[in-house]
């Protein structure tokens, strides 16, 4: 655990890819773009001053707002949600449920092929 | 499972039980994992056994349920480290001062209780960042703004207490509180100002009541947890400008601080200024330092470089708000203070009427105009995380040069090269005062955060030779930053460890907070 950071800085330079299954119900996404809205668009999100969008794309990630791909996996977002990686901290369940996590998850891998 | 120093783990069992019970099983966090999440994320002990990691967090929803988990802290001698949204990043995040305390997690109070946009103040709970409140006052449509640090994910009452800066005229948010509800230490609720009267009418509007004025005890310290916190907010102006002074020697930075000073106390110029130096700048560009390092290009030079190439040694953007036709004149009568320096230069800036629409073509920072944002770490972007080393040293522009020069010492007895000091010039993020920013990268490498600590050590030791203090530290260094306000013989210190052993007899808050130790973790001091 104690190196988990590290090893994430490892793989976000890596690949962030991998194929979904499931196709999660709408309700679920629409919980998870409130969700990321809230607590991910300040960073990651479309326009100026998104430092997360800014970090990943200076690291070639395309596209490089969350929001526009459609190769994440759930594990993979729960990872960085909650290990952090660079400069985003980690955030607590007091802050993302683990129920919050799940539907940013579905949000996130909406536009998955399957 | 972690167990806290001195707690046997049956006790801490049974305390965790009891914390359980009081707020529900799902608000105590006792697995690895869990408590992973409240370790510092830009940790400076990185890999090491000294990184601060705590036994378990509960997370309270009210004030009743944060005073039964003082309550067992109590009867189990538990320490408790209190967040408020935990995003005290550079200064420790959510981490302990003691490895083994408990995290009080308050994110779960995030209630906004009242915003008023007549007499224009909040009372707010600790959970409640800037971004909720931000967001609350757009879609109720109030005509105030909140004054945002430059990170806007901490909360209002977290970056209050720590005496955080931000950029608008509501610059000094410790300035801003007015009225606190504190859970003692015995598990007592105490209102402060006006608070203190049953049913006043007033507590979010006259800050002192009546007697002694109680409230900086509980800022920066262990005495109390605070659950619910009024701030006062700015009347959305009706205009914004900002322009930028420019002045082209060395030496013009002794009248161009002067002439700040002055327009700042005057509350003339009304947003935080920095300092910037466009001919610092372009030495660091050519691999040299922002403090004075030996083979630098030396100022003759830089001055040279500056006749040739129309560079100036020293600027500042200023910001001012209010009335527009008011700002129009805030910023001509700044032209003419100024103008009294030989060679002096304008630029005009930006101007907003309010409310506006910004574009994405608007370079403008969003939180001088009080919009929060992370834009900060577009800035800080490569990097791991930072540690900022942030004394106070006096307006003026004497003491900026005192103040590079014993950096510069600092950074070459220590052998730091240029590309890593990451600090900028001074800021007045409160009023009669600057302060230095030195964003330490943390890394996972343990020499190398080794190797900063030592120069952060230093530095600490260095400013208290010079008559310069921290205006706030990493939880790292509070030991060695309480140490260094030592005037008659720690007196402070000692007068806050008297207030400690007779509010919290049983050590349970916070300890080591600002290097304020229980009785029981008190160490001798040297």
């Amino acid at each position: 655990m104690k190196n988990a950071r590290a090893f994430l800085l490892l793989l976000c330079g890596v690949t962030l890819a991998a194929p979904a299954f499931a196709a999660p119900d709408e309700s679920q996404i629409d919980r998870g773009h409130r969700v990321y809205d809230k607590w991910c668009f300040p960073c990651h999100g479309t326009g100026v001053g998104k430092p997360g969008t800014e970090s990943l794309a200076a690291r070639g990630q395309k596209p490089a707002v969350l929001e526009e791909r459609t190769d994440l996996t759930a594990p993979l977002i729960k990872i960085f949600v909650r290990h952090g990686v660079l400069f985003m901290p980690t955030f607590r369940k007091t802050e993302i449920s683990d129920a919050d996590l799940d539907a940013i998850a579905a949000y996130l891998t909406r536009n998955n092929k399957h | 499972m972690r167990v806290p120093p001195g707690v046997s783990p049956g006790d801490f069992a049974a305390a965790i039980k009891q914390f359980e019970a009081a707020v529900g099983k799902e608000w105590v966090f006792t697995s690895d994992d869990d408590v992973e999440l409240y370790r510092d994320s830009y940790s400076p002990f990185w890999h090491e056994e000294e990184d601060r990691v705590p036994s378990a967090a509960v997370a309270p929803d009210g004030v009743e349920q944060a005073q039964a988990i003082v309550k067992i802290a109590n009867a189990y001698k538990i320490p408790l480290w209190t967040i408020s949204t935990g995003r005290n990043l550079a200064y420790g995040g959510s981490s302990p001062a003691l490895s083994g305390s408990v995290i009080l997690d308050l994110k779960r109070m995030n209630r906004i209780l009242e915003v008023s946009d007549k007499n224009h103040y909040a009372l707010v709970e600790p959970g409640v960042s800037y971004f909720d409140l931000y967001r609350y006052i757009q879609e109720h449509k109030l005509k105030v703004w909140i004054d945002p640090p430059d990170p806007g994910w901490g909360s209002p009452v977290g970056n209050s207490l720590e005496r955080g800066g931000g950029r608008g005229p509501l610059h000094d948010h410790f300035a801003t509180v007015c009225g606190m509800e504190v859970v003692l230490p015995n598990g007592e609720v105490m209102r402060t100002g006006m608070g203190a009267l049953p049913g006043s009418k007033t507590w979010q509007q006259y800050k002192y009541g009546f007697g002694p004025y109680v409230d900086g005890l509980f800022s920066q310290s262990n005495f109390g947890i605070v659950t619910k916190m009024g701030v006062w907010l700015l009347p959305e102006p009706e205009a914004y400008r900002d322009g930028t002074v420019m002045v082209a020697r060395h030496d013009d930075l002794v009248p161009f601080v002067e002439t700040l000073a002055y327009l700042y106390n005057s509350q003339i110029v009304q947003g935080t200024a920095a300092l910037d130096s466009p001919l610092l700048t372009y030495r660091v560009s050519k691999g040299g330092g922002v403090v004075d390092l030996p083979g630098d290009i030396s100022v003759a030079e830089l001055e040279r470089i500056g006749r040739e190439q129309n560079i100036p040694y020293w600027s500042s953007e200023l910001h001012f708000y209010g009335p527009a036709k008011v700002v129009d004149l805030q910023w001509e009568f700044t032209k003419e203070r100024f103008s009294a320096i030989p060679g002096v230069t304008f630029k005009e800036g930006r101007s907003y009427r309010f409310p506006v629409e910004l574009k994405d073509s608007d370079d403008v920072l969003r939180q001088a105009l009080g919009i929060p944002n992370l834009s900060v770490f577009g800035f800080l972007g490569k990097t791991l995380g930072h540690m900022d080393f942030s004394p106070i040293v006096p307006l003026s522009g004497e003491a900026v040069f005192e103040a590079l020069k014993v950096f510069g010492e600092v950074y070459h007895e220590m052998g730091v090269p240029p590309q890593n000091q990451f600090i900028s010039l001074p800021w007045a993020f409160f009023p009669r005062a600057f302060v230095f920013l030195f964003g330490f990268q943390i890394m996972h490498d343990v020499e190398a955060n080794k190797r900063n600590r030592e120069v952060f050590r230093r530095l600490i030791e260095a400013c208290a030779e010079h008559g310069w203090g921290e205006y706030r530290t990493h939880v790292a260094y509070m030991d060695d930053v309480a140490n260094v306000y030592s005037y008659n013989n720690h007196a402070m210190l000692r007068l806050h460890e008297t207030v400690k052993d007779a509010l919290d007899p049983n050590g349970i808050l916070s300890p080591g907070k600002s290097g304020i130790w229980p009785k029981r973790l008190r160490k001798a001091r040297a």
